[in-house]
């Protein structure tokens, strides 16, 4: 267990770092949960972390990774909906780091 | 004496060996027990033939959770956890039927 | 890998016991192996699909949306038994995904062409 300390705001964290509460989080926390994982965010980031949060809020779950790929590709487009550019973005696994950016937890058939 | 019984009739015999042992009070249907309760269900008219002997509740949350909360049977009245506590104070003795 | 076909068999409600939600995890999990899965939901199983839980008052976390996404994960033969349905006074239009609803003896003819069947 840890914490997230941004703002005058302190947030839990598990034990691999994740957000205990979905709800704490902000783009600020956002940013530092970046940090830790060595990520400089730009807007093709955010534009994936933003898509898995739509995603979570939608169907209650943080897709695997091939899943992501698919539904990347059905809504922003090929160029996005590939691993190669996802794992550009999130180099140690999309599903795994920008999960954890976005506030979500470990996706669900992250082996 | 309340009865508190939380499996689904079409799952477990619990209440149905509830209502065969026992001779009348409350059944305080909660957890998959609630499913007795929603009209349509196979158990239901038993539930009805014994409206006589036994008051009839359900708990409320566990209905919602289950998206049955619009459709519980007639003569059951929807309680919420304060009514559950209620309930209990004002038996005098309780079984918990697992 | 040569595909084998998967059938998780579901007959319990969900939130008064693990089950519902267990199985549905191993479907999750166990899609990104791109086997030939499918799903059937017999007796009480067929109260997971039922629309509308709100799961709040109970403090547990709803899974009803999630059975939204397991079109995503490929997984989109949902087979429901109409005898369970009828003796819970549901239909198909109760649930909240799209399922071929079908008696139990062709239920039980599907079973037989499974290679596992996991049942929950």
């Amino acid at each position: 267990m840890g914490t997230i300390d941004i703002n005058g705001k302190s947030v839990e964290t598990d034990e691999e770092g994740y957000l205990v509460n979905l709800n704490d989080w902000d783009e600020a926390i956002g940013g530092e949960l970046a940090k830790s994982e060595n990520v400089a965010m730009t807007e093709q980031h955010w534009e994936v972390v933003n898509f898995l949060r739509e995603y979570y809020n939608e169907f209650q779950i943080a897709p695997a990774v091939r899943v992501l790929t698919k539904a990347i590709g059905k809504k922003l487009g090929p160029e996005k909906g590939n691993s190669q550019y996802l794992y550009e973005l999130f180099p140690y696994g999309p599903a795994k780091q920008a999960c954890k950016i976005a506030g979500l937890p470990k996706p669900t058939g992250c082996i | 004496m309340l009865n508190i019984v939380n499996k689904s009739p079409l799952d477990r015999n619990t209440l149905q060996t509830c209502l065969d042992a026992g001779t009348g009070g409350a059944i305080l249907l909660i957890e998959d027990g609630v499913y007795a309760a929603t009209r349509g269900n196979a158990f239901e008219s038993k539930l009805k033939a014994v409206q006589g002997n036994y008051k009839l509740f359900a708990l409320g949350p566990d209905l919602d959770a289950r998206g049955v909360g619009d459709r519980v049977s007639d003569g059951v009245t929807v309680v919420d956890y304060a009514g559950f506590v209620d309930l209990v104070t004002e038996y005098k003795t309780c079984q918990s039927w697992l | 890998m040569t595909t084998k076909k998967f059938m998780f068999v579901n007959r319990k409600a969900p939130y008064g016991t693990v089950y519902a939600l267990e199985s549905l995890e191993v479907v999750l999990i166990g899609a990104a192996f791109e086997q030939d899965v499918s799903l059937a939901f017999l007796d009480d199983g067929v109260y997971q699909l039922k629309k509308g839980h709100q799961t709040k008052g109970i403090e547990m976390k709803g899974f009803e949306k999630t059975y939204g996404a397991l079109d995503d994960y490929d997984v989109n033969k949902l087979y429901v038994d109409e005898e369970s349905l009828a003796a819970r006074g549901l239909t198909a239009d109760d649930l909240c995904v799209p399922v071929e609803v079908m008696s139990r003896a062709a239920i039980g003819k599907l079973m037989e062409e499974q290679d596992v069947l996991l049942s929950f």
